[in-house]
């Protein structure tokens, strides 16, 4: 049976047939369907569970490993650097059940505040990594990883990128079979204390020779000989737009192990061919291996460091053609992406930007809070800085700011490590003000349950996260709780808790609006009668809210009858 | 060799552009060719510009369309086919729904939606079909359904069994919509 599956849906299907018996993940664009695919399946043959944040999803994963069992975690690119502790030391303790993780890194930033190539992760922490270039690759090298994981005794990394998780191709399905080991104790392999594991690294360094002699002679990577006028050595989607771009005009080694890399085989390769070029996106990986071995490609001195690359300009640098292609002279207006009609976190960032504070921002969908016409951000880094930059803030301010800054983060971003920076606000004690924004989802990845809402991976009742206790146990005394759908009341506990003289935590509790669960009222509409042409109601940067003939016009397809809108109108004519 | 086809669905998040390049795939896929359909997800569901790409042929290696290589463009969004209208291979076809739908800018009064952007592609000598996909969705029992009437429009040039298209409808659109999907899809079939 064979068909069309996402990249990320075959790894899902090859977890399956490779007998995995335990997946914890953290939500990350563009892994996150992998995890979600793989709750779709018999959770007594494969278990799935969202985990609090990627390092406890990775350590989860290798506890199953080291209990016998065939284990799995998967993350986006930046995740991998919170996971990065547990997977460099799993890397000397090695594993007892197969241990994948897998990565999906996004060339050309479609949703990830940059674009890190996870490959020197895999350099970093001296493991395997492999890299397929379509789905069915997706499902074949996740099986292997398994095999490749159980043989050398060593995690091992499955790389993605947004094309290749998010693009669908054929796939073909065979059956399950289960792998189980014994537990046993074994102190020298498992417990990493320096007497442990000094001669452990020896042993990762003999594992690293022996993986890249079985790079060698892997399928993993494969030549194919068409011309010897041009050879391309290339990568994962890479590999798919050099094929296109220059068909079989040039032959190429592709690797599906990108880590340990191959000498001799690179060697043979470069021998056959008179020009010699490397395709790889992002980092100049692949080329500084071979100049290391004595070979001499073209590479990023043509092919740039940054974003996705295509067959077309891969064409247009190596060929140097062109495509015709026509356009109108009119300017197109750009549609950037923007908080729902309905959206919780509207009042939230209106209230703010009428306050005039600063904004320490978070990772999640009310970092749109940045975009006009509610501007009300002024910084972004990573999961959880918004709590603990604001604290660094403020106490480089020396209190200044204390009344007229916050740090906004959602409720999943708190649980994955805001909870940390606010314990450092309690205990390094600055007056700072944060507000977590709980919109009772994961939200900017496609609606996840999280530790604070109650419901686990399978939508089956858990525990729930008491954020507000959970802030009192920190030791924050001033803890609120507000419906941002309200702007007057919004506005007065920010208010409040900026002046306090203590650290404050505002929790702006309203669900996403994109849930099912949540019940819409009917569209409002504009009495055009009443309506004055102010324009107050464009303040809050409702896409459903336009002007229309001079009058303010909402849309009804759009309206889900949040009533923000009817609050900024001083004449009464927004109506039920 | 059969020659590579390139499809995109272009629109606004929302609109349900994914689950029309299910159906196309899907289709594709049954008429025996080797199918590729890349998406972008993430910020799709917030309103932004979003595009689907679907090639076919006897071997796809790259997933992704490019300026001058769509053979087909069906846009859900009139400033969205303005936006695309680069990708179009010359001597392609480009189909759009009339709906508009302002971007930002527009809203906030910054940027004008531009005006007769269908009249404005014709003459560049393009082969632009324009229907109002809303309305014959609304007709259908669901404002929702435009990405449905826009594939039962395009069946109508692709050329593959109407067998196909159904048998793509159940595989791919939920039981519970099925039967408005299914109007929708006859009324864009008659457009």
């Amino acid at each position: 049976m064979a068909g069309l599956m996402l990249g990320n849906q075959a790894v899902a299907r090859g977890l399956y047939e490779a007998g995995v018996e335990f997946v914890s993940s953290y939500p990350g664009t563009p892994s996150t369907e992998i995890t979600e695919f793989a709750s779709t399946y018999d959770r007594n043959e494969m278990y799935s569970e969202w985990a609090p944040n990627e390092k406890v999803a990775c350590e989860a994963a290798i506890g199953a490993s080291f209990a016998g069992i065939r284990s799995f975690c998967a993350m986006k690119h930046v995740g991998l650097n919170v996971a990065a502790d547990p997977l460099y030391t799993a890397s000397y303790t090695g594993v007892n059940g197969g241990f994948v993780l897998a990565v999906a890194d996004d060339q050309g930033m479609h949703s990830s505040q940059n674009e890190q190539d996870s490959r020197n992760h895999a350099i970093g922490a001296k493991v395997p990594m492999l890299e397929p270039a379509d789905s069915g690759e997706c499902k074949e090298f996740t099986k292997l990883a398994y095999e490749i994981s159980e043989q050398f005794d060593t995690p091992v990394i499955l790389r993605l990128s947004t094309r290749v998780a998010h693009s669908q191709s054929v796939v073909e399905l065979e059956d399950r079979k289960t792998v189980r080991y014994e537990y046993k104790k074994d102190p020298h392999k498992n417990i990493m204390t320096p007497a442990n594991a000094k001669p452990k690294h020896v042993i990762v360094e003999e594992r690293t020779k022996k993986l890249r002699e079985y790079a060698e002679t892997s399928p993993l990577n494969r030549v194919e000989m068409f011309s010897d006028e041009i050879g391309v050595i290339t990568n994962g989607a890479a590999y798919q737009y050099a094929r296109e771009a220059l068909g079989e005009n040039a032959s190429y080694l592709k690797l599906g192990m990108v880590n340990p890399l191959p000498v001799k085989l690179i060697k043979d390769f470069a021998a056959k061919v008179k020009k010699l070029y490397v395709v790889e996106e992002l980092d100049d990986v692949i080329e500084t291996h071979c100049r290391k071995i004595g070979l001499d490609p073209i590479g990023k001195e043509l092919f740039t460091f940054i974003g996705e690359y295509s067959q077309t300009y891969l064409r247009e640098k190596i060929l140097g053609e062109k495509n015709e292609f026509v356009q109108l002279e009119d300017v197109i207006p750009v549609r950037p992406p923007v908080m729902c009609a309905g959206c919780p976190h509207r009042g939230v960032f209106y209230t703010l930007k009428k306050l005039g504070v600063m904004v320490s921002g978070d990772i999640g969908c009310y970092t749109l809070g940045s975009a006009a016409p509610l501007d009300a951000m002024d910084t972004t880094v990573c999961m959880g800085a918004s709590v603990s930059g604001l604290h660094g803030f403020n106490r480089a301010m020396r209190g200044e700011y204390e009344g007229k800054a916050v740090a906004v983060i959602g409720d999943s971003t708190f649980i994955h490590s805001g909870i940390t920076g606010l314990i450092n606000i309690a205990y390094n004690r600055t007056n700072s003000t944060v507000l977590v924004l709980d919109n009772s989802i994961t939200g900017m990845t496609g609606h996840q349950n999280n530790p604070a809402n109650g419901k686990n991976i399978y939508g089956d009742p858990a525990a729930a996260v008491d954020l507000e206790a959970l802030c009192h146990a920190v030791g924050i005394d001033n803890v609120t709780v507000v419906d941002p759908g309200d702007l007057a009341e919004t506005e007065r506990v920010i208010k409040a808790a900026l002046a306090a003289e203590e650290p404050a935590v505002v929790i702006c509790r309203r669900p996403c609006a994109l849930l099912k669960t949540v019940k819409h009222k009917p569209p409002f509409r504009v009495n055009t009668d009443k309506c004055k042409s102010c324009k107050a109601c464009m303040k809050i940067g409702c896409p459903a809210i336009s002007m229309t003939d001079g009058k303010a016009h909402i849309d009804n397809t759009l309206c889900v009858g949040c009533g923000l809108c009817s609050q900024m109108c001083r004449f009464g004519a927004i109506e039920e | 060799m059969a020659e590579t086809k390139a499809i995109m669905l272009v629109g606004v998040g929302g609109q349900g552009t994914l689950l029309a390049s299910r159906i196309l795939g899907n289709v594709l896929l049954s008429a025996g060719y080797d199918v590729k359909v890349s998406e972008v997800h993430g910020m799709s569901q917030r309103g932004g510009s979003v595009v689907t790409y679907i090639k076919y042929g006897d071997k796809i290696f790259s997933p992704v369309i490019e300026k001058g290589e769509a053979d087909i463009i069906i846009s859900f969004e009139e400033l969205e086919a303005a936006r695309w209208l680069p990708y179009l291979k010359k001597g392609g076809k480009m189909i759009t729904n009339t709906q508009q739908i302002n971007p930002m800018p527009v809203i906030m009064g910054v940027q004008q939606y531009p005006d007769d952007l269908i009249g404005k592609i014709r003459a560049k000598g393009v082969d632009i079909t324009a229907i109002d996909a809303l309305a014959l969705a609304e007709q259908a029992g669901s404002s929702r359904a435009v990405n449905v009437v826009l594939m039962g429009l395009i069946s109508k040039t692709a050329g593959f069994p109407e067998e196909a298209w159904q048998n793509a409808l159940d595989a791919c659109v939920p039981k519970k919509a099925i039967d408005i999907n299914k109007k929708a899809f006859e009324l864009g079939r008659g457009a």
